[in-house]
């Protein structure tokens, strides 16, 4: 187990590298990048700007000499300075990211606690009133726009019913609204999933055997089809993962919340490029973690993972 | 002294907007520690009436009539409480494909051991320790070795064995094996079934054998029912069957299956073989189903639905021109 | 029935949203960037403004309304680009293989590990906002599931005898692969695109709502709710209006898709995700 563990953490490097890779060439090759295209209404970039900028970023020297320069900086994890505070970004990324991992678990274990059992309750009663209404809420929370969600969260419980804040940052109240915004989509999702995977499980010829070795229903279901759809959901949940990543960048704007999604959109307007790159590389990496992790999780409930 | 009656059972496939009889006017009968066999062509509704004694048909299959009796209690009658105490302890069931009907996320042992643990009270300790016990009767080697392994890590056969050890597990009445031995290697089928003869009769464990494979069935069981498209067409012991066959159909099976010295003798070296394909349920008409494969067909046979006829030195067979 | 009921919810939900997109111009009551009257700053929805007017007294029902061409162009397109990408770059992988489908393959896993929406965003950061900056970042970086499903396809059909039997024929590849490969693989493509197309008009939205989309005052339903956050104390029916539309568009496109995968790829029916 532990060697596949340590298998599978090596096959993520190159996607780090391939992704590091990407960054630099959208940042620093294309020309005329984010330094002077962003001209959101506050007037031109002023010449010294650029200039420093330019001697900065080593946007003098030939690409190759700047891929290697920034390729060595970030296989000692420094990601540079941030234009903005002059802090070196790698400090910038780590106040923000607390809060980050706050609010996306915060919002994972809301969308696995009332999606999966509601995938659970729908497959058990395929067709029945209860599946109809299950089904609908997740096509519905798959749709709708999450910061429109959230606004709405937000008018109801902040600002008529005064339950919670309405944004920033704090204690654990602080966290509720963000977090059932973000979970909402994965939530939707994981009852789609968790329903498909029972049904395929429960109609298993081993479940089958089951019943024939005289187990009642219950224990089916506790013994040999939870496993079997964990996998499954497990699976999911790590593909849905980079999406929620996404999303939370919305939900963090919305919401006030001082993660990394609200650094990275308040990088790109004050055109802070080595935050922003940096942003980027922390939240691949922090999904590709997520993604080994649950990878191993799958490993360790299902043997025939090891050897495939 | 009998332990399985099934009389006249109807199974229905019930859909949205139509009902179908997928099994009618089954009848037979398994004493204390004897072998039937039920022999039939995929689709003739040998296995759901297997699955019908267990009390396992699922939607949009169900009993529509008649009765299975199991020592004295009706099947359909029993609570899902009685239903479950009966399967596993005394009425067991061996499937086709061992690899599906074992769960690929748990290892062997504890399959077998959920039997100690669900039947017998035991605790996971002790029902583990028994685990290892059971599997070394069905000859599997070093059991406290294969007891941790995954149903992936071991071969075909072994899996098959595994399955055996779980059915015989608490000792049961009644095995119905389902197909035992069609996805094993030929050369592992014997092990198989020899097995399974040895450890029931030991037992005295009944066995209800669900084959394709007449001539496995005959070598097994001491009577043969045969079934075709929903019914039993013929039933006879192994021994009557094969000497005079009284159905077409069975025949026709008999004909099929190769067979070293006599007929080889008799300069006959092609295989027989039945033509045409058997009816689909929603087909089932009122003629005999077997006619439009049958060549001894004749006008009777197109219009009437043939009586049960029984036969001298005990069976019956179903048919307009039998004998 | 359930079956129906998905299609036909679906489908007139999605067919709605493109009659109101393009009747636009016709159905709209004022312009809606224009037509800015501060003395009916912030009415509530009623007779004369039946969605209410905005801080620069501006007709939310007008700016709704055409708002929906934006997102139906956006999302129309956008999944069109990808669609087409996804769909060439996996077929002629699946149908090849080599050295060309490890390539593929390669550039699929790398496109899954960045989260779609924040490539987006970087591709909207460097191209700065606009319509057709978003069709480049929204196409671009959104077909690894098309790709992977037309690979895919293309693996299994190739094998199969009537693909061989051209071959003998002597047909060429790209005619192969245009005639006896894609018609098969055409069902679970347009699935996947209408679904992808929902996430696409999300993404849009969610761009729009950043200030990384659609800038103000051109009214994508997006940067209308960005600028309803604000005044969600005073105005709250600024905010409601613009998200019914995302929503309801996007759920009709989740449901066609839904619908048309019960009828266009039956096999997948038990895994319905």
């Amino acid at each position: 187990m532990l060697a596949f563990a340590f298998r599978r953490t090596l096959q993520s490097f190159p996607t780090i590298a391939a992704v590091a890779l990407v960054v630099f060439v959208l940042f620093s090759v294309i020309p005329g990048s984010i330094a002077t295209s962003m001209e959101d209404g506050r007037g031109p970039v002023d010449a010294a700007v650029a200039e420093r900028m330019r001697k900065e970023l080593g946007l003098d020297d030939p690409v190759y000499v700047r891929f290697a320069n920034y390729a060595t900086k970030l296989a000692m994890l420094d990601l540079g300075v941030s234009f903005r505070t002059r802090e070196p970004v790698s400090q910038l990324l780590a106040k923000r990211m607390w809060p980050t991992l706050q609010l996306t678990l915060a919002a994972m274990v809301f969308a696995i606690l009332i999606g999966v059992p509601l995938g659970f309750v729908a497959a058990m009663r395929p067709g029945s009133l209860i599946d109809a209404v299950s089904m609908v809420t997740a096509v519905s929370g798959l749709s709708i726009p999450k910061f429109w969600f959230g606004l709405l969260l937000m008018y109801l419980f902040a600002l008529k019913l005064g339950w919670f804040p309405t944004f920033g940052y704090g204690g654990w109240w602080y966290l509720v609204l963000p977090a059932v915004t973000l979970g909402v989509s994965p939530l939707a999702l994981l009852a789609r999933t968790t329903r498909a995977a029972v049904l395929e499980v429960v109609n298993a010829d081993f479940v089958r055997t089951a019943r024939s070795k005289g187990m009642s229903e219950t224990r089916v279901v506790r013994w040999h089809v939870m496993r079997n759809v964990a996998v499954i959901v497990l699976t999911t949940l790590g593909l849905q993962f980079g999406s929620l990543m996404g999303q939370a960048v919305v939900v963090e704007k919305l919401f006030s919340w001082p993660g990394i999604g609200s650094l990275l959109v308040d990088s790109v307007f004050q055109r802070d490029i080595p935050a922003v790159q940096g942003c980027i590389l922390v939240i691949v990496l922090f999904f590709l973690i997520v993604n080994t992790l649950i990878d191993i999780a799958c490993a360790v409930i299902d043997p025939r993972i090891k050897y495939a | 002294m009998t332990l399985l009656a099934v009389e006249d059972l109807r199974i229905d496939l019930t859909g949205a907007e139509s009902r179908h009889v997928a099994v009618d006017q089954v009848s037979f009968s398994i004493a204390r520690g004897e072998t039937f066999g039920l022999v039939g062509e995929s689709g003739c509704g040998k296995s759901i009436t297997a699955l019908a004694i267990m009390g396992l048909l699922q939607r949009p299959l169900a009993v529509g009539g008649g009765s299975i009796r199991f020592d004295g209690r009706a099947i359909q009658d029993l609570g899902q409480d009685e239903l479950q105490r009966l399967r596993g302890k005394r009425l067991a069931m061996i499937f086709q494909e061992p690899m599906t009907a074992l769960n690929p996320l748990l290892p062997v042992g504890r399959q077998i051991a959920e039997m100690f643990v669900l039947h017998e009270g035991a605790g996971w300790r002790e029902a583990e320790r028994r685990a290892i016990d059971v599997l070394a009767r069905v000859r599997v080697p070093a059991p406290e070795l294969r007891a941790r392994d995954f149903p992936h890590q071991l071969s075909g056969g072994m899996r098959q064995r595994v399955m055996i050890a779980i059915a015989l597990a608490c000792s049961p009445d009644l095995l119905i094996a389902d197909e035992p031995t069609t996805a094993l290697d030929v050369t592992v089928q014997s092990e198989i079934v020899d097995l399974m003869r040895e450890l029931c009769a030991a037992n005295r464990t009944a066995i209800l054998m669900i084959s394709h494979d007449l001539g496995l069935v005959a070598s097994m069981c001491r009577s043969v029912g045969v079934m075709y498209a929903g019914r039993l067409v013929e039933m006879r012991s192994s021994a009557d069957i094969f000497k005079a066959p009284a159905h077409p159909y069975t025949r026709g099976l008999v004909a099929s299956l190769p067979r070293l010295g006599s007929r080889a003798a008799a300069g006959q070296r092609r295989l027989q073989e039945i033509s045409g394909v058997v009816p689909s349920i929603a087909d089932f008409s009122a003629a005999c189903r077997f006619n439009p494969r049958c060549d001894r067909a004749t006008e009777v046979c197109r219009t009437d639905d043939p009586v049960i006829t029984a036969l001298p030195g005990g069976g019956f067979v179903r048919c307009h021109h039998h004998g | 029935m359930k079956l129906g009921a998905n299609l036909s919810i679906g489908g007139s939900l999605f067919l709605l949203a493109v009659a109101v997109g393009i009747l636009a111009p016709w159905i709209a009551h004022t312009d809606p960037v224009m037509d800015a009257n501060l003395m009916m700053a912030e009415e509530p929805p009623g007779r004369e403004f039946w969605f209410g007017t905005d801080a620069q007294g501006r007709d939310i029902y007008s700016r709704v309304v055409h708002g929906a061409r934006i997102s139906l162009t956006v999302g129309i397109f956008a999944q069109l680009i990808n669609t087409i990408i996804g769909t060439a770059l996996g077929l002629s992988a699946g149908y090849w293989g080599g050295w060309w489908d490890d390539f593929v393959t390669g550039l699929t896993n790398l496109l899954l590990a960045i989260p779609s929406l924040i490539f987006a965003l970087a591709i909207m950061a460097i191209l700065g906002p606009g319509l057709t900056s978003l069709l480049i970042a929204l196409g671009l970086t959104n077909w690894s599931f098309t790709c992977r499903l037309a690979r895919a396809s293309a693996l299994s059909l190739k094998s199969q005898s009537y693909v061989q039997a051209s071959k003998v024929l002597g047909y060429s590849d790209v005619r192969i692969m245009f005639t006896q490969i894609l018609p098969n693989m055409l069902g679970p493509l347009i699935v996947i695109g209408t679904l992808g197309m929902g996430g696409t008009i999300l993404a849009e939205a969610a761009l729009s709502f950043l200030g990384l989309g659609i800038r103000p005052p051109y009214p994508s339903w997006g940067s209308m709710l960005s600028e309803a956050r604000d005044q969600i104390t005073t105005a709250p029916w600024l905010s409601v209006f613009p998200g019914m539309a995302i929503f309801l568009t996007v759920l009709g496109l989740n449901l066609l898709g839904d619908g048309l995968r019960d009828i266009l790829d039956p096999q997948s029916r038990s895994r319905r995700i």
